[in-house]
C-alpha cells in the first residue's frame, strides 16, 4: 500500500457535530433553554408541541429518511406508548418510568408483528399495510374497556423526578426538551454507525445492499422498530403531561402531520427534520388570525414549499 | 476439491428454459470465465450463483458447502462476492461508505451498541473505515475518498464496485461484464487489476464478459455457452479452436 493512503486510512471518524454547525447548534439551545422565562404560558405550550414533534419527526426519519419506507400509521406506535403509561399508571398504579421500558417493548413488539410480515415487500405496499395498521390501533383504543372506549383515558398519573412533581407547563417543556436532544443524539449516533449506513444501502439500492452482503428484510425491521420504540416513548410522556388521552389523538391527521414534517424540512438529515417539524407545529398556531381561511392558507403554503424546495427547506447534500 | 461446483443447474421462466445442466468448477485462485453471445443465459446463471434468483433443479457448492437457493446476503457472507453488469452504486453516499459497505457481513456491532458508543464499537467502525481504505487504495482511486460515488467518472464507478465487492473479504469474487463501455486503455488497466486481485489477494475470479479479446487475455480456463446450453469448457486456444464455438460466437464476432 502506498504511503498517502496509509495517513487517508489513518484519517478519523467525523465527529458527530461539524465544528462549524456546532456553534449554531448550541446558540439554538441557550435559546431552548431560556425561552420559558421569557415566554408567556401560551407560546411555552406551543413550543412543547413543537418539541413533541421534534421527537416523532426524527423517530419517523428513521423509517422514512434513513431506509426509505412508507409509514403511513407511524401514530400508531405514538398510541401504543401513549396508551401504556394510560393504562399501567391509571388502571394498575404502575410509576410512570416504570411505563417507558414497557411502552419500548409494547412497540417492539407490534413493530414485529406488523413488519416482519410486510417489510418483504415493496415500499406502496409497505404504506397500505401500515395505513390499515394506523387505522386498527385507534379502533381497538376506542372499543377496548380498558382503554377507556371513544372518550379516553383520564387521571393520568404525573412523573415525578427525585420527589419533584412534573406539573406545570414549563416542567413538561424541559421534559420534551430533553427527550428531544436524546433523540438528536441517539439519531446522529446511530445514522453514522454500520446499522445507519445499512439503511441508507437498502434505501439506495436494495439488490446492491443485498449483493454486498445486507441482510435486507433485517434491516428495515430494525429501522422500523426503532422508529417505533422513539415514537412510544413520546406518546409515554404525552400521555403523563395530557393526563388524558382519546383515540382521536392518533387519528391518519396525526401520521400525515408527522410525515409532513419529515419531508418537509429535507428528510434523510437532522437538521432538517427537526426544522420540519417545528414548522408543523408552528403553522397552525401562526395563521390563527387567518380564521376559517387557515386550512386554505396553510395548503397554499405547503404547495409553494414543496414547489420551489421540492427536497424540503433544508435538504440532504446526499440529494 | 473445486472452489466453486455447479451441478445439472436447471432454470426456467415459464415455459422458457433458461439454463439447461449447466456443470462445471472453479479451482481455488483461477481466473476464469464464462462466455456467450447475448441472451445465453450467461447473467442467468450468475444470478443464480449470487441468489437472486432460484434455480429450478441442481446444485451450486462454495468450498464444498451448499448454497443452492440462498438469499443473497447470506452467500456473500459465505464468500462469493459480485459486481453488477449496470453499475450500481450507492451514488448519493461517499466512495469510502460504498467501500465500507462490503465490511457490513464482517462487523456485529448494532443500534444499540451504536448509541451506547461502546469501545469496541468505536473500534470496529475505524476497522471497517481501515478496510474501506484500503481496497480503494487497491484499486487506485483512494484520492476520491471523500467525494459522492455518483460523480466519479466512469471507469473509477467500475473500479469502486470491485473495491465493494473486495471489502466483503470473498474467497471468489464474480464480474458481471466488467470491461462493458470501458475503452482500450482502461481495459489494459482492468485486465492488469484482475491479476493483481488474484495474485496479490488469493482471490479466486469469475468473469463473464462479452470482450473477447479481455477474455483471452486474461482466463485459464472458458467456459462457452449458447442458448442457455454449454457447448464448451476448456483452455482459451481449445476452446478458440472448438467448430462449436467457432459457429455459435467467434464466427459471428470476429
Amino acid at each position: 500500500m502506498s504511503d498517502g493512503a496509509s495517513t487517508l486510512s489513518a484519517a478519523p471518524q467525523p465527529p458527530l457535530v461539524r465544528r462549524s454547525f456546532l456553534l449554531w447548534a448550541l446558540a439554538a439551545l441557550a435559546c431552548a433553554l431560556a425561552l420559558p422565562h421569557f415566554a408567556n404560558a401560551y407560546v411555552t405550550e406551543v413550543a412543547t408541541t413543537a418539541l413533541l414533534y421534534v421527537v416523532l419527526c426524527l423517530g419517523l426519519n428513521i423509517v422514512v429518511g434513513y431506509a426509505g419506507l412508507l409509514d403511513l400509521g407511524y401514530a400508531a406506535f405514538f398510541a401504543v406508548g401513549a396508551y401504556t403509561t394510560g393504562i399501567l399508571t391509571s388502571e394498575f398504579g404502575f410509576n410512570f418510568w416504570l411505563t417507558i421500558p414497557v411502552a419500548m417493548a409494547a412497540a417492539c413488539l407490534a413493530g414485529i408483528i406488523i413488519g416482519a410480515p410486510t417489510l418483504r415487500l415493496r415500499s406502496d405496499y409497505l404504506a397500505i399495510v401500515t395505513l390499515g395498521f394506523g387505522e386498527i390501533v385507534r379502533i381497538i383504543a376506542r372499543n377496548l374497556d380498558i382503554t377507556g372506549g371513544a372518550s379516553g383515558l383520564v387521571g393520568i398519573e404525573r412523573p415525578e423526578i427525585l420527589g419533584f412533581k412534573l406539573m406545570q407547563v414549563q416542567h413538561f417543556y424541559y421534559a420534551f426538551l430533553a427527550l428531544a436532544l436524546l433523540a438528536v443524539f441517539v439519531c446522529l449516533s446511530v445514522e453514522r454507525s454500520r446499522m445507519g449506513r445499512a439503511w441508507f444501502y437498502v434505501r439506495y439500492d436494495e439488490d446492491a445492499a443485498a449483493g454486498i452482503g445486507i441482510n435486507r428484510v433485517s434491516a428495515k425491521l430494525q429501522a422500523y422498530m426503532m422508529g417505533a420504540v422513539i415514537a412510544s416513548v413520546a406518546g409515554c410522556l404525552y400521555a403523563a403531561k395530557m393526563t388524558a388521552i382519546s383515540p382521536e389523538s392518533f387519528t391518519f391527521n396525526q401520521s400525515l402531520l408527522i410525515l409532513l414534517g419529515v419531508v418537509l424540512g429535507g428528510m434523510g438529515r437532522i437538521p432538517g427534520v427537526v426544522l420540519g417539524a417545528i414548522l408543523v407545529a408552528l403553522l397552525p398556531e401562526v395563521l390563527r388570525g387567518a380564521g376559517t381561511y387557515r386550512p386554505l392558507v396553510t395548503a397554499v403554503a405547503l404547495l409553494a414549499i414543496m414547489l420551489f424546495r421540492p427536497n424540503g427547506l433544508w435538504p440532504d447534500k446526499r440529494g | 476439491m473445486a472452489l466453486l461446483e455447479v451441478r445439472d443447474l436447471r432454470l426456467s421462466f415459464g415455459g422458457l428454459k433458461v439454463l439447461q445442466d449447466i456443470s462445471f468448477s472453479v479451482e481455488k485462485g483461477a481466473i476464469n470465465s464464462l462466455i456467450g453471445p447475448n441472451g445465453a443465459g450467461k447473467t442467468s446463471l450468475f444470478n443464480c450463483l449470487t441468489g437472486f434468483y432460484k434455480p429450478k433443479g441442481g446444485s451450486i457448492r462454495l468450498g464444498g458447502r451448499p448454497i443452492t437457493g440462498l438469499p443473497p446476503h447470506r452467500i456473500t457472507a459465505l464468500g462469493l462476492a459480485r459486481t453488477f453488469q449496470n453499475i450500481r452504486l450507492f451514488k448519493e453516499m461517499s466512495v469510502l461508505e460504498n467501500a465500507m459497505s462490503g465490511q457490513h457481513c464482517r462487523s456485529r456491532h448494532g443500534i444499540v451498541s451504536a448509541i451506547l458508543h461502546l469501545p469496541s464499537q468505536r473500534r470496529e467502525e475505524d476497522r471497517i473505515r481501515a478496510a474501506g481504505m484500503r481496497w480503494l487504495d487497491f484499486v487506485g482511486i483512494a484520492e476520491h475518498a471523500h467525494r459522492l460515488a455518483g460523480g466519479l467518472s466512469y471507469g473509477d464507478q467500475r473500479r469502486l464496485e470491485l473495491a465493494r465487492a473486495l471489502a466483503s473479504t470473498p474467497e471468489i469474487i464474480l464480474l458481471d461484464e466488467p470491461a462493458a463501455g470501458l475503452n482500450e486503455r482502461e481495459k489494459l488497466d482492468l485486465v492488469h487489476l484482475i491479476r493483481r486481485i488474484r495474485d496479490e489477494t488469493g482471490v479466486t475470479v469469475l468473469l463473464i464478459e462479452h470482450d473477447m479479446g479481455l477474455v483471452m487475455q486474461v482466463s485459464e480456463k472458458i467456459v462457452v455457452f449458447d442458448y442457455g446450453q454449454k457447448i464448451a469448457d476448456g483452455t482459451p486456444e481449445a476452446v478458440r479452436a472448438d467448430p462449436k464455438v467457432i459457429e455459435a460466437y467467434l464466427g459471428t464476432e470476429d
